[in-house]
């Protein structure tokens, strides 16, 4: 079955959709991040859909998902590149992506982590 | 019978011409043809004759269907005039009745100088009465046509004028919305902003709402999505612009816009370039020009 790469760069996970989601391939990289998150000790985690061309409310409710999963595991999930098209569709449906922050590309989504880490170290420094 | 009419109607045109052209026109000035000074005298004089010898060398040619060759003259003739004074702004009523205000002064020319038995009058008017509705018709259908490129032409413009996304500083864009904002003009406005913020890789999107009248549950709603949606892409949205008065209605109808919103474009600008660490400061007198930076 076809997988998503999750890339480490840092304290961070990158993870780039560039095939169409289909969801078998959600579930996977559901369980994929969630475990990489855990063994990596990563602290935030990108998701680049700048490729994604369709979308439906499973794959918002997936982001919605990994996000809390990944904010359980104590690590910020940003996504980055969404297409206006994309964007439209989501608000039409009723996906907000509350817990998610977002980017407008990857560079902008890393610093983002760096912030927010940042932040909430130094809270935990208090 | 058609070579009849045709002498008939030839004959009525030829010897009376004048007569049935100043009854005409005296009716369509009792009709109120001229009043708002929008055609002249003279030029609504030169319409009827026109359109006299349009008639006679359409029957003089044989024809009796409105549809036909030999009429294609006089539809073309009606068609500008019905084109033109439906920019002119005349109403329906006052554009058929240039065509049928003709048949009474035709048929009571014909009652006078025709052969006056009923057989000959009834051959007379009912082809001519005929072909007159159907240029009366004719002319109306031009008419709509006229108005409705108008407003398609309008529509356009509106369009146009209505979207355009300005860049303010490097990653702040404005949006000044201006009129109602129906669901249409949202979709093509949320699709001109989230491009531009591709484009122009902005991260936070001024909506100014200065020339938007009202703002209902509807509006605020088509406002709420696109902020939502310039959010999912991770740029942030300002709303600046709300007028006291729209901002009393709205707490009144409980609108609610859960956004960051400002009073003015300024401090809404003012915002954008905090939240970038940028500031606007004085640097020093004004010059003598006036042109302070």
């Amino acid at each position: 079955m076809q997988r998503i790469p999750i890339l480490k760069l840092g304290e961070t996970l990158l993870v780039t959709i560039q095939v169409d989601m289909d969801d078998q391939i959600a579930n996977a990289l559901e369980e994929d991040l969630a475990a990489e998150v855990v063994r990596a000790g990563a602290r935030g985690v990108v998701i680049d859909i700048s490729a994604l061309e369709i979308v439906d409310s499973f794959i918002g409710r997936m982001l919605d998902t990994i996000a809390a999963v990944a904010r359980l595991l104590d690590a910020d999930t940003v996504v980055v590149g969404m297409r206006p098209a994309v964007a439209i569709t989501l608000v039409e449906l009723g996906v907000s992506l509350d817990g998610v922050g977002t980017a407008l590309d990857v560079d902008r989504g890393m610093a983002l982590i760096r912030r927010h880490t940042e932040r909430s170290d130094a809270d935990d420094g208090d | 019978m058609a070579q009849s009419l045709r002498q008939a109607v030839s004959k009525l045109l030829s010897n009376h011409e004048a007569e049935v052209l100043a009854e005409w026109q005296q009716s369509l000035k009792a009709d109120g043809a001229l009043k708002g000074g929008r055609v002249k005298e003279a030029e609504l004089a030169a319409q009827c004759t026109g359109f006299l010898r349009q008639l006679r060398l359409g029957f003089e040619a044989g024809a009796t269907d409105a549809d036909s060759v030999e009429f294609a003259g006089m539809r073309e003739m009606l068609a500008d005039l019905s084109r033109a004074r439906a920019l002119q702004g005349f109403s329906p009523r006052e554009t058929a009745i240039f065509v049928f205000s003709l048949k009474q002064p035709l048929f009571s020319a014909f009652d006078k100088h025709g052969s006056g038995d009923a057989a000959a009058k009834l051959q007379f008017n009912s082809p001519v009465g005929l072909l007159l509705d159907r240029m009366g018709l004719h002319t109306m259908d031009v008419f709509h046509k006229a108005r409705e490129e108008l407003i398609v032409r309008q529509e356009r413009e509106i369009a146009e004028l209505s979207t355009p996304v300005i860049k303010l500083w490097h990653g702040i864009l404005a949006l000044p919305l201006i009129g109602t904002l129906d669901s249409q003009r949202t979709q093509v406005v949320m699709e001109n902003l989230l491009e531009s913020i591709v484009a122009q890789e902005a991260e936070i999107a001024i909506i100014d709402i200065t020339g938007v009248p009202t703002v209902d549950t509807l509006t605020a709603q088509h406002l709420l999505k696109t902020v939502s949606a310039a959010r999912l892409m991770g740029a942030d949205c300002i709303i600046s612009g709300i007028r006291p008065q729209i901002a009393q209605t709205m707490v009144h109808l409980g609108v609610e816009l859960t956004v960051i919103s400002k009073a003015t474009l300024a401090d809404a600008f003012a915002l954008a370039l905090k939240r970038q660490g940028r500031a606007v400061t004085k640097v020093g007198k004004p010059e003598q020009s006036g042109a302070a930076s």
